[in-house]
């Protein structure tokens, strides 16, 4: 190989890299738009009158959850044991967190911790 | 109608003697709230009437009085929901109403929550409106709502100066005791509020070596006593406050947090609960959640208020007068 070549292949590699990048990031918003449904699932919990709703929400790994506070007052949705963390949510605001590992997700509200809620993931 | 409502406020005090607070009991507590009561401790006895709406007859209540404070709650600066679209205008009803009061308070506390979603411009609106007080000290403790985003920090910033951990400190004023509590920090999963063992071992600290003989007046955002649980309208380490001042002849227990007046004695020491400046909240158990009430428009102003504490020396006794911003 000569020292134009490698230089050449040395440039065309992380230019490849990124248009495989491209391609895999892409892709799933693509088919998403396609067909109106997402590759992986969608699931809500509602926030109604101190209390999350359903208390448990049982989805299969990759599911993308979220929260909608529909009270007067501010709630958060906070991972008892760390994993996931909401910024305070005001009236009709939204808090997504995507589970991609099985297993179950305990959370509470930070702010009125009697309300109390889980994520069970398969 | 006087003659009938002393008649359930003297039935309720003593169911609340005999059996603690019950559902029956709140309900009752209801139908204070709005009309306002005198309420005196005496050697440990209770003596209750009615509030009579006129300043003139309220008068008596002040008599003789070494000092006065007022305690105010729940102000909600932010919150702009049909329950109250502006929480700005009743806190400077609040405030005029305790500009317009015949003794001059020697201070105010505000028992928390005096933001909705602890927003610097909410605090700024607050401290604007406070600063037209004829009174100007004023003492603080958090609401759950004042400490949302930043465990608090803005509000020790601008609130916290000179107190410990989360915001708790004590001082003396007259020979009465006062000691600030904060008891939204930190809360656990299905907990109810907490005030924490470092707080805890420094409130045994300050009380010890006080003699028994000092009136203690303990002040914190959420009820230190449980009102109810499934609300989470209590504080899950409040005995533990309880047993420190046992000992005391006169404990008096002022909290906000459930927007609505509760009272309770137990042995010496007396709980009472504020109105909101903001909004009211449901009884307990009677709606599907503690959120805010909507009442008419032109009953708002009966079920917001401000609470008024005399502290008699003659008769080493704290008269508690509730009045509603429309009376």
């Amino acid at each position: 190989m000569t020292k134009q070549n490698m230089w050449v292949a040395g440039l065309a590699t992380p230019v490849l890299i990124a248009m495989l990048l491209l391609l895999f990031a892409g892709s799933p918003s693509v088919k998403a738009s396609d067909n109106g449904k997402a590759s992986a699932a969608n699931a809500a919990v509602k926030i109604d009158n101190f209390v999350f709703g359903p208390q448990t929400l049982t989805v299969p790994v990759g599911t993308t959850v979220t929260w909608t506070n529909s009270d007067d007052i501010p709630h958060t949705s906070v991972s008892t044991e760390g994993v996931f963390k909401s910024k305070v949510l005001d009236t009709d605001e939204k808090f997504s967190y995507t589970f991609t590992k099985a297993g179950t997700y305990p959370y509470y509200c930070t702010i009125h911790p009697k309300m109390t809620g889980q994520v069970v993931v398969q | 109608m006087p003659d009938k409502k002393l008649d359930l406020i003297d039935q309720n005090l003593q169911d609340l003697n005999n059996d603690g607070v019950d559902r029956r009991g709140f309900l009752k507590c209801m139908a204070w709230a709005g009309t306002g009561l005198v309420w005196t401790m005496s050697g440990g006895i209770p003596v209750s009437r009615a509030f009579a709406k006129s300043s003139g007859k309220n008068k008596d209540a002040a008599k003789g009085a070494d000092f006065s404070f007022v305690q105010i709650s729940d102000s909600h600066i932010g919150f702009s929901k049909p329950a109250n679209p502006d929480v700005t205008a009743t806190l400077q009803t609040a405030i005029n109403k305790i500009n317009a009061m015949p003794h001059t308070p020697d201070f105010i506390i505000h028992t928390g929550d005096m933001s909705q979603l602890s927003k610097p411009s909410e605090f700024d609106t607050l401290d604007q409106v406070v600063k037209g007080a004829s009174t100007k000290q004023i003492y603080f403790v958090p609401g759950e709502h004042d400490m949302l985003s930043d465990n608090g920090e803005q509000y020790l910033q601008r609130y916290g100066k000179g107190t410990k951990g989360s915001g708790w400190s004590s001082f003396d004023h007259k020979g009465v005791h006062f000691v600030g509590l904060v008891n939204v920090a930190n809360l656990k999963a299905g907990g109810m509020g907490s005030l924490g063992h470092e707080q805890l071992e420094w409130l045994e600290d300050d009380l010890k070596g006080r003699s028994a003989s000092t009136p203690i007046v303990l002040f914190a955002h959420i009820p230190l006593w449980t009102i109810y649980p499934d609300w989470g309208w209590g504080t899950d380490d409040s005995e533990q406050v309880l047993s420190y001042v046992k000992r005391f002849g006169s404990v008096t227990v002022l909290n906000g947090h459930i927007h609505q007046i509760m009272q309770k004695i137990e042995g010496k020491v007396s709980f009472h609960t504020a109105m909101s400046t903001a909004f009211p909240q449901p009884a307990p158990g009677t709606a599907p959640s503690a959120g805010p009430m909507k009442v008419p428009a032109e009953q708002l102003q009966q079920v917001l208020g401000i609470t008024d504490v005399n502290y008699v020396v003659s008769g080493g006794s704290l008269a508690i007068v509730d009045s509603p911003l429309g009376g």
